[in-house]
């Protein structure tokens, strides 16, 4: 009996020291941590206001800053848990448009939680009008008002570096995924088309909307001189040999000159204060021998 | 004497070992419910409230939220949900006469699946009024519209002369659910990107959109439902030995299979509208009853609705603690959980699984 009650107690000890040692750490390190940031762009938003250090929870979506990867995950934008919301207790919900669903956010309303909704963006102007939102909800107006002109000034040279006449433009085709040999590409209003034009590019493809599988003669015709491509890490997409040996790109001429530019998912697509350097790196990669 | 008691001895009498079974399971779904209600994402804990209420006499704000909005909706709604999906499994299977049979066979689910689709990918088109109307709830409704009329299409065709014929009922329902897959799949190619990420998740089913208004609009019609059900087992029991011998034993079939078959539409359409496709309930909770205590409809319908019940509600529990804050669909949960149990129990009685 005696022989066993110490060592119980030194455990109990252990683990209150570890604790006392834990809890304070944590909540020194993160005092003002509150928002719960829903959606990729809006998360990147947050960052470059400076606001990172409040940041207490994410969606799924959220993965730039990289360090945003470690807080706590509520799930898919547009499948929000009620419950799994209200779990991470946040004082400030920053939500992208488009999060849901419907009833999960009305519950959240009933709670009385303080949730912004962040506009959609697919231009300059929304990305302007978002990090207005962000900034006014966080209550830093001065920070989001200095970020809104650098991202302007910074597209507004990005653009026009990157302004040709339209017969110098290089004939863009935006590829989302080549599952089981099919194409699946961009077209008109999709965030693809809205970056290729910002960089200087064509799409090939605006007589269509949205993302759409198209068969392999619409890609021949389409004749594109670059393939551009989401770079997802990993193995998920093609490489470049598998890319070129599918017989629709192999008709074209960026499949003649093995053309292809890969970039960020999230920093191509998510119209996100990195817009301008979206911008530039994909008119470099396009136009690589004017530097 | 000895022989004669060992005879009427209630372990040996299946009828009533499952009259016991309605006890041990009702004692089951009693705790499911507490469970369901104790555990979720935040802290908040039943006990914990019942006790602050009883001393304090309020719930505090996060409190009330969680339990009164958040988890008694999503249990009411699970337990509507699973023994609406088991005791239409269990009809169906005692119908058609097949073990395979499950509510889908009568076109509820391909036709609900229809509905929903339209509703995500053309609702936008709606004049904005009807919109309005409609709210958040015109995707659930427009897939209990298109479940109930698939079925009462499936009704007609296979109606001649005042009888219905299941074997034209099951073959029709082939094509009709060939055909409603078909129309999805166009509505499917021209559905944008966040439709068809809608569209997925609606499949894999969830309790996480459940509401008050949604458990007072579902809730009446299921009860009726399972209701009616409840009163079929005898005709059910005469339909196993077949149709011309049920008739000729007292029992009104034709009426029979018309309140079966508006049942299972009723029950699985509002079932499917409010939580979305969520499939392997149907299936195999009859099939486990009946391995546990026979094929005898008169209890096993009300045992199904009590299993049916418990397991999506523990299954929902899973769903929404494992990777919290954020949740899984439910349809994995049962799917993931459900199809391993079954294949073994399959595996173990080999031969055993008759209706």
């Amino acid at each position: 009996m005696s022989p066993r009650l110490p060592r119980r107690g030194t455990l109990a000890a252990l683990a209150a020291a570890l604790l006392s040692l834990g809890l304070p750490a944590f909540a020194e390190e993160r005092p003002e941590a509150d928002v719960l940031s829903i959606g990729g762009p809006v998360t990147e938003i947050v960052a470059a206001l400076g606001q990172q250090h409040r940041l207490k929870a994410r969606d799924t979506t959220s993965l730039y800053p990289p360090e945003v990867q470690n807080l706590p995950d509520v799930g898919y934008l547009r499948a929000l848990s009620p419950e799994g919301v209200l779990s991470v207790d946040p004082g400030l919900i920053l939500a992208e448009e488009g999060a849901g669903p419907p009833e999960a956010l009305d519950v959240i309303r009933a709670a009385d939680l303080n949730l912004v909704e962040v506009p959609d963006a697919l231009s300059t102007e929304g990305i302007l009008r978002r990090i207005a939102v962000i900034g006014a909800a966080l209550g830093v107006p001065e920070a989001a008002h200095a970020l809104a002109t650098q991202v302007g000034e910074e597209r507004a040279g990005a653009t026009a570096h990157a302004t040709r006449p339209t017969a110098e433009k290089k004939r863009v085709l935006f590829i989302l995924s080549t599952q089981g040999g099919r194409i699946n590409a961009a077209g008109r209003g999709t965030a693809a088309q809205a970056i290729i034009d910002l960089a200087g590019g064509v799409n090939v493809l605006a007589d269509f909307q949205g993302y759409r599988q198209i068969t392999d003669e619409a890609v021949a015709r389409a004749a594109p001189d670059v393939i551009l491509m989401m770079d997802r890490g990993g193995d998920h997409g093609p490489d470049d040999a598998a890319l070129f040996s599918m017989p629709a790109i192999g008709l074209t001429p960026a499949g003649r000159d093995r053309a292809v530019v890969r970039m960020d998912g999230l920093l191509l697509l998510g119209f996100g204060p990195r817009m301008a350097q979206a911008v530039m790196a994909l008119n470099r990669a396009l136009y690589p021998a004017e530097g | 004497m000895a022989a004669l008691s060992d005879i009427t001895s209630p372990p040996r009498d299946p009828l009533s070992r499952a009259r016991s079974l309605h006890w041990l399971l009702a004692l089951l779904l009693v705790l499911a419910c507490l469970a369901s209600l104790q555990v979720g994402a935040t802290r908040v804990s039943l006990l914990q409230a019942l006790s602050d209420l009883a001393r304090t006499g309020t719930l505090a704000q996060l409190d009330r939220v969680v339990l009164l909005d958040i988890r008694l909706p999503r249990l009411a709604m699970g337990l509507l949900v699973g023994a609406a999906l088991a005791v239409s499994g269990a009809l169906m299977q005692g119908l058609f006469r097949n073990p395979l049979a499950d509510p889908g066979i009568v076109g509820v689910g391909a036709g609900a699946g229809l509905g929903a689709i339209l509703a995500i990918v053309l609702g936008g088109l709606l004049p904005a009024s009807l919109l309005a109307l409609t709210g958040n709830q015109l995707v659930p409704f427009a897939a209990f519209l298109g479940g109930w009329g698939a079925t009462l299409l499936l009704y007609r065709v296979s109606t001649r002369q005042g009888r219905t014929s299941v074997a034209t009922m099951l073959l029709a329902g082939i094509a009709l659910g060939a055909l409603a897959g078909a129309l999805s799949g166009i509505l499917v190619y021209i559905a944008d990107d966040q439709q068809l990420r809608d569209l997925t998740f609606w499949g894999l089913g969830s309790l996480a959109g459940a509401s008050w208004a949604k458990v007072l609009t579902a809730g009446p019609m299921i009860l009726l439902a399972i209701g009616a059900a409840l009163c079929l087992g005898r005709g059910l029991n005469g339909l196993a030995l077949g149709e011309a011998t049920a008739a000729h034993i007292g029992i009104d079939v034709q009426r029979m299979k018309s309140i079966a078959i508006l049942a299972v539409a009723a029950a699985t359409g509002a079932a499917v509208a409010v939580s979305g496709g969520i499939g392997f309930i149907g299936i195999v909770v009859p099939h486990l009853l009946r391995l546990a205590s026979g094929p005898d409809h008169r209890t096993l319908l009300l045992n199904a609705a009590l299993l049916g019940a418990t397991l999506l509600i523990l299954a929902d529990v899973i769903a929404r603690v494992v990777i919290a804050p954020a949740e899984l669909p439910i349809g994995i949960v049962t799917a993931v959980l459900g199809a391993p149990v079954f294949l073994w129990i399959l595996l173990r009685r080999r031969g055993l699984v008759d209706l």
